[in-house]
C-alpha cells in the first residue's frame, strides 16, 4: 500500500489529465444517464403527476408488485441453484483431476460470453413442449417450463452460472488441501470435512458470489425475454415490466421500476465493498 | 512392530517414487525417515497415513491391515510441514477438533485440550487464532491436535522444515523430550541428517524410492552400508581411493610417526570454522586428484604447527570406516554394485 502511494507521489500534469479523462468517461457513460433515470422517476410529464407520492403509487400498482415478486422469486431460486452447483463445480474443478476438466472449466465460463438472447433461444429449443426433448414429457406430468416460472429460473441460472464458481475457485486453490487432509487424519469423514473446514474457508467467496449472482439475476433481461410470455401478470419480470411500459408510452411507471432496479444494484455493490476487506483479512 | 510396510510401490506417471519398499517400524520409538528431496520418504509417510494410495504392497498398523482403510479410520496423527492449521478456529478449537468429531462429552474435551495445551506450552494462547501465533507455536499446536485423538502412531512430515534454524533446533530438542514423556510410536520425515542423528532412536535412509539402510544413528554413522549412506550422514573425503570421514584422518608432520601406507601430501589451504580447522591436502602421488580434507580441533592443529605449503603424511585412524569410491555408478543405483562394499581398517 505504502509503495503504490510512493510511486504516485509525484503528480505531474499527465496525472491530472488522466484523472479528468476517467472521471469524464464515467460521468458520461454511467453517472449522468443513471441520474437521469432517477430524475425522470419523480418528474411530472404530460398527463402524469410528479413527486414522491405518485412514484410510490406506481410502485404499489398490482402489476408492478407482481413483476418484482416474480423477479425476486426467480432470483432466489437461481441463486440457490447456482450456489449449490457453483460450490460443487468449484470443488470438482480444483480438487479432482479428470478427463474433460478443462472443457468443463470453459463451459462454466460460456454464459459470460454467449448473448443472453441466444441462451433464451437454446432453452426454448430444449424445453418447449412442442420441440424440446423433455418439454413434452415434463408437460404431461404437469410441469410447464417455457413461458412459465421454471423457464425463467433456468434462463436466469444459466446466465449467472459462472459468478459463484469464479469467486470460489481461486480461494479453493489458495487454501490447498493440507487442512482438509489434517481433518481427515483426525477422524472427520467427507461431509464433516466439507462442513467444518472447507465451507468456513470459502465462506466469504461464496457470499460474494451470491451477491453478484443476485444482482445479475435481478437485472437479467435478454434470456428472460425469450422464455417468458412477458405479459402483465403472466411472466412479466421487473426488467420486462420496464421494457413493456416504456414501449407502451407509460414512461413514469417504467422509470419508477428502473430506479428500483438501479437502487438494488447499488445496494449490492455497497454490500460487496463492505464484504471485500473482511474476505482479505480472513 | 507397530508399522509393517511390505512391498509398497508408488508411481507418479513414469516417476517411481517408491520401489518395492518393505520396512518395520518399532513400537514406542522415534523413527526418522531420512533422505534427499524427491527420494520418496514423504510419499511413504503419506501412504502410511492413508493420504496417498500405494500402487502395490500392504501397510499394517498395530497388527491391523490398513492398506484399504481411509485416513480417518487408521487412528494416526499427522503433522504437516506447513502446520495445516484450521485458520478459522481458535487454538483450543483446533486441538479439540478430533475429539469433537468423535463426539466426546464436553467436559472431557475441555480437560483433554487443557492438558495438551499445557504439554505443548500453549495454555495462554488457547483463545487466539492460528494467525496470531509464530511458526513454532503453530507447529506445537498441530502436534497437540494430532495427539488429542490418542493415535497409535504419530506421523510428522518435515515438521520443522518451514521454521528458521534456531526455532528448529529448539523444537527438535522439545520433540525428543515430548516423546520421552508420551511414548507414542513416532515417525518423522527429514532431509536434515543432523536432525535425524540427534532426535531419532532409529533411522531409515531412503533414496531413489528404495531403502538404503535401517539402523540406530550410531550404526549408520559408524557403519554405513554403502557410500550413499556414508555421504548423506556426514562429511566425507577421499583418501587413497576410499571414502572416509574428515575427522577420521590422522595427520603426521614427520614420516617416522606415519605407517607404511601413509599418503604424503602438501597443505594447500587451512580454513578455520569456529572450534574446528579444515585442512586441504594435495596428495603428491596424485596431484590431479581431489584434495583430501581433514578436520582437526583448533588445539590439535595448533600443536602440529601446520602452515600452507608444509608437507604432511595422512592415514586413516585405527578402526575408521572406509568405503571404496564407486566407479562411475549411475545415479539411483548407488549401493547396488559390489565395489562399494564397505571395509574396516584393522585395529593395529
Amino acid at each position: 500500500m505504502a509503495d503504490s502511494r510512493l510511486i504516485r507521489s509525484r503528480r505531474g500534469p499527465v496525472t491530472y489529465v488522466l484523472r479528468v479523462l476517467v472521471v469524464l468517461y464515467l460521468f458520461l457513460l454511467v453517472a449522468w444517464p443513471v441520474s437521469l433515470v432517477a430524475d425522470r422517476a419523480f418528474r411530472a410529464t404530460g398527463t402524469h403527476e410528479g413527486g414522491v407520492g405518485p412514484f410510490l403509487e406506481r410502485l404499489t400498482d398490482p402489476a408492478t408488485v407482481y413483476a418484482f415478486n416474480l423477479t425476486i422469486t426467480v432470483a432466489i431460486w437461481a441463486v440457490i441453484a447456482n450456489t449449490v452447483f457453483g460450490v460443487g463445480i468449484s470443488l470438482l474443478l480444483v480438487r479432482y483431476r479428470f478427463v474433460g476438466r478443462r472443457v468443463l472449466s470453459v463451459l462454466v465460463d460460456l454464459p459470460l460470453s454467449v448473448s443472453p438472447v441466444v441462451v433464451g433461444l437454446a432453452l426454448v429449443l430444449a424445453y418447449s413442449s412442442t420441440q424440446g426433448w423433455f418439454g413434452g414429457t415434463l408437460e404431461t406430468i404437469g410441469i410447464q417450463v417455457i413461458f412459465s416460472t421454471p423457464g425463467l429460473i433456468l434462463a436466469t441460472a444459466f446466465v449467472s452460472l459462472p459468478l459463484v464458481v469464479r469467486e470460489v475457485v481461486p480461494v479453493l486453490e489458495e487454501i490447498g488441501t493440507d487442512a482438509e487432509q489434517a481433518a481427515r487424519s483426525l477422524g472427520a469423514n467427507g461431509r464433516q470435512v466439507f462442513r467444518r473446514i472447507t465451507l468456513p474457508s470459502i465462506k466469504w467467496a461464496v457470499v460474494y458470489g451470491v451477491v453478484l449472482t443476485s444482482a445479475r439475476s435481478l437485472g437479467e433481461f435478454g434470456a428472460v425475454k425469450i422464455v417468458s410470455s412477458g405479459a402483465e401478470f403472466r411472466g412479466e419480470t421487473a426488467t420486462l415490466f420496464v421494457h413493456n411500459h416504456y414501449q407502451a408510452f407509460d414512461e413514469p411507471a417504467a422509470y419508477a421500476a428502473a430506479l428500483v432496479l438501479v437502487l438494488i444494484s447499488i445496494i449490492a455493490l455497497v454490500v460487496v465493498t463492505y464484504l471485500r476487506p473482511k474476505e482479505e483479512r480472513a | 512392530m507397530s508399522i509393517e510396510v511390505r512391498g509398497v510401490t508408488k508411481k507418479y506417471g513414469d516417476f517411481v517414487a517408491l520401489d518395492d519398499v518393505s520396512v518395520s517400524i518399532p513400537t514406542g520409538q522415534l523413527t526418522a525417515l531420512l533422505g534427499p528431496s524427491g527420494g520418496g520418504k514423504s510419499t511413504l509417510l503419506r501412504i502410511i497415513a492413508g493420504l496417498e494410495v500405494a500402487d502395490g504392497g500392504t501397510v499394517e498398523i498395530e497388527g491391523t491391515d490398513a492398506t484399504a482403510l481411509p485416513p480417518q479410520r487408521r487412528n494416526v496423527g499427522f503433522v504437516f510441514q506447513h502446520y495445516a492449521a484450521f485458520k478459522h478456529m481458535t487454538v483450543a478449537k483446533n486441538v479439540a477438533f478430533g475429539l469433537e468429531i468423535r463426539k466426546r462429552p464436553k467436559a472431557e474435551v475441555k480437560a483433554k485440550v487443557h492438558e495438551l495445551l499445557e504439554l505443548v506450552h500453549l495454555e495462554q494462547f488457547a483463545d487466539r487464532l492460528p494467525s496470531q501465533l509464530s511458526g513454532g507455536q503453530r507447529q506445537r499446536m498441530a502436534l497437540a491436535r494430532a495427539l488429542a485423538v490418542e493415535p497409535s502412531v504419530l506421523l510428522l512430515d518435515e515438521p520443522f522444515g518451514a521454521l528458521d534454524a534456531k526455532v528448529r533446533k529448539e523444537l527438535r530438542d522439545w520433540l525428543r523430550r515430548l516423546h520421552d514423556e508420551v511414548h507414542v510410536t513416532t515417525v518423522f520425515v527429514t532431509h536434515d541428517q543432523e536432525e535425524a542423528l540427534e532426535v531419532a532412536d532409529e533411522i531409515v535412509v531412503i533414496n531413489g524410492g528404495r531403502i538404503e539402510q535401517v539402523g540406530s544413528p550410531d550404526d549408520l554413522y559408524d557403519a554405513p552400508a554403502n557410500d550413499f549412506v556414508m555421504g548423506f550422514l556426514g562429511e566425507v573425503t577421499v583418501l587413497d581411493g576410499h571414502l572416509i570421514r574428515p575427522h577420521d584422518v590422522v595427520v603426521h608432520t614427520l614420516p617416522a610417526a606415519a605407517g607404511a601406507g601413509a599418503v604424503r601430501g602438501e597443505v594447500v589451504r587451512i580454513t578455520r570454522v569456529g572450534f574446528e580447522v579444515r585442512v586441504a591436502v594435495r596428495p603428491e602421488a596424485a596431484p590431479e586428484a581431489d584434495e583430501v580434507v581433514v578436520t582437526l580441533t583448533r588445539t590439535f592443529a595448533r600443536s602440529l604447527g601446520l602452515e600452507v605449503g608444509s608437507t604432511v603424511w595422512l592415514e586413516p585412524e585405527d578402526g575408521a570406516r572406509v568405503v571404496p569410491v564407486p566407479r562411475a555408478v549411475p545415479v539411483g543405483t548407488l549401493g547396488a554394485a559390489d565395489p562399494t562394499e564397505p571395509s574396516e581398517v584393522p585395529v593395529a
